[in-house]
């Protein structure tokens, strides 16, 4: 007698990917640069996030066809992305056998209300959160993994910073807090109260969290370490880079050793120019990716 | 008190320590090779085998863990932990530690989506053991040297050669700590040994 799909398998897939990178990829050859560079994970795309953002109209599903090319090429799992509330894109996914589905702000949204209802998936579920709000209610929803949201495709790490700041923070709220004070900030974040409850027991999200968007170099990636992601996603800054070969091993090098300075510096070193990234205020309010679900 | 690490380079490491410190020994993530020498036992966990093994390579951890296996000192493999005692994986010509008389087959359940939970019997460790199974390997075949702990469907899922212990499952994920302190016993029984 055996089970498939159960919380402890989807949640535990991603607790197997901790302490590493997970790389956007477009197409065989860089799924294999990113293997063979230590990436724990590819997220296969039709265009990667800066171009997504450089095309403009609707962004979908990426073609199944680079979706099975990535997975014939490689033995690392791959992820594919899923617009929010798209439930038929989600099954394709599934059905062709992808490891992990991102149900992600980066595609256009097909539902500006609902998410996908997860748990009814055996696939496991990635979504992006900025607040412990929106983390509790992905994870209600049946999200086996987060990441923060950031702003994906601009290599700036402002807002990836920021949302990975307010998440540990209100999880250390939520620890300190007396049992009676939770309801109302269960009220006042729109946060599940059982698992809030459940937070405040074990100290810690009950799933892994992730950094994205707007990684760009080792230091970004050490930084998101450093402030409390368990593993970091990696979208533009590796293959929008001069170099990609040498981006991918530095960025997973300085994932692992996160605290060794002297080893970030050198890892640094003469890396070539990263992606030339976007400043935010420059954004205008409708090209907010991370602006696009609650 | 007894030491155990845990190889920290990538992977459901500190999973791992709460079940050592839940079977109460003190559990050490192991991030360099000068560590190896604080520790009476050393777990290799479950994460991404092609990963490990090139932070392995870069931090020149293979001779190391080699001969730390071949010391009489306990080591023991989860999912990819076990791809790395492996002599032989399936469909490769590489190995990576090559120190446990079995071949391995990768991913040999299949993709995520297959991945699964079933109860074990474990010999002489434990009846009715929830195991979970996350895109896991198997072993396909191994020497006499090899004891079998554990099939399930027919596949070598938990296997032990002297001081090296394996399986194709994730003790770490459960709060069943049985199998994990069958691994603390191998290293408190080798702390004697070893000590005499």
């Amino acid at each position: 007698m055996s089970t498939t799909g159960t919380d402890r398998v989807k949640r535990g897939m991603a607790e197997m990917q901790k302490g590493g990178v997970i790389m956007d990829v477009v197409n065989a050859e860089q799924a294999k640069i990113a293997e063979e560079a230590g990436a724990v994970a590819v997220m296969a795309l039709e265009r990667v996030p800066a171009d997504i953002r450089a095309a403009g109209g609707v962004a979908r599903m990426a073609d199944p066809t680079i979706v099975e090319e990535v997975m014939n090429a490689v033995s690392i799992p791959v992820m594919a992305k899923a617009r929010i509330g798209h439930i038929v894109e989600a099954r394709v996914l599934e059905a062709m056998g992808v490891d992990y589905i991102d149900e992600s702000e980066v595609l256009t949204p097909a539902d500006e209300v609902f998410h996908i209802k997860k748990d009814d998936y055996t696939v496991p579920f990635v979504c992006g959160c900025r607040n412990i709000g929106e983390a509790t209610r992905r994870i209600a929803e049946g999200a086996s993994m987060l990441r923060t949201k950031g702003e994906p495709g601009t290599g700036n790490i402002v807002e990836a910073v920021r949302h990975m700041r307010e998440v540990q923070s209100q999880i250390r709220q939520v620890v300190n807090m007396s049992e009676d004070e939770l309801m109302t900030f269960a009220r006042d974040h729109g946060a599940p109260y059982q698992l809030l409850f459940q937070i405040k027991e074990e100290g810690r999200l009950p799933v892994v969290n992730f950094a994205a968007g707007g990684i760009a170099t080792p230091a970004d990636a050490a930084l998101m370490m450093q402030l409390g992601a368990d593993g970091v996603f990696v979208g533009s800054g590796i293959f929008k880079s001069n170099n990609p070969k040498q981006f991918a091993r530095s960025i997973v090098e300085a994932t692992t050793h996160y605290d060794d300075y002297k080893l970030i510096g050198e890892l640094s070193k003469g890396l070539g120019t990263p992606m030339k990234g976007i400043e935010m205020s420059t954004l205008s309010p409708e090209s907010r990716m991370q602006d696009r679900s609650e | 008190m007894t030491k155990i690490g845990v190889l920290g380079l990538q992977g459901a490491v500190r999973e791992h320590i709460r079940s050592l410190e839940a079977n109460g020994v003190e559990g050490i993530v192991i991030k360099r090779v000068e560590q190896l020498q604080d520790i009476d036992g050393l777990i290799l966990p479950g994460g991404e085998s092609t990963t490990m093994r090139r932070l392995i390579d870069k931090y020149e951890f293979l001779k190391p863990l080699q001969q730390y296996a071949k010391s009489g000192k306990p080591m023991y493999g989860t999912c990819a932990g076990l791809i790395m005692l492996a002599k032989h994986i399936e469909g490769s010509d590489f190995g990576h530690l090559q120190v446990m008389d079995v071949t391995v087959e990768r991913n040999a359940f299949g993709r995520q989506v297959a991945s699964f939970e079933a109860e074990l019997n474990i010999k002489g460790i434990a009846d009715k053991y929830e195991a979970v199974f996350i895109r896991a390997p198997y072993i396909v075949e191994a020497s006499d040297a090899v004891e079998v702990l554990a099939t399930y469907d027919g596949k070598i899922v938990a296997a032990q050669q002297g001081t090296l212990l394996a399986s194709a499952f994730h003790p770490e994920l459960t709060d069943d700590h049985r199998f994990t302190g069958h691994f603390v016993k191998m290293v408190e029984e080798s702390k004697k040994t070893l000590a005499s």
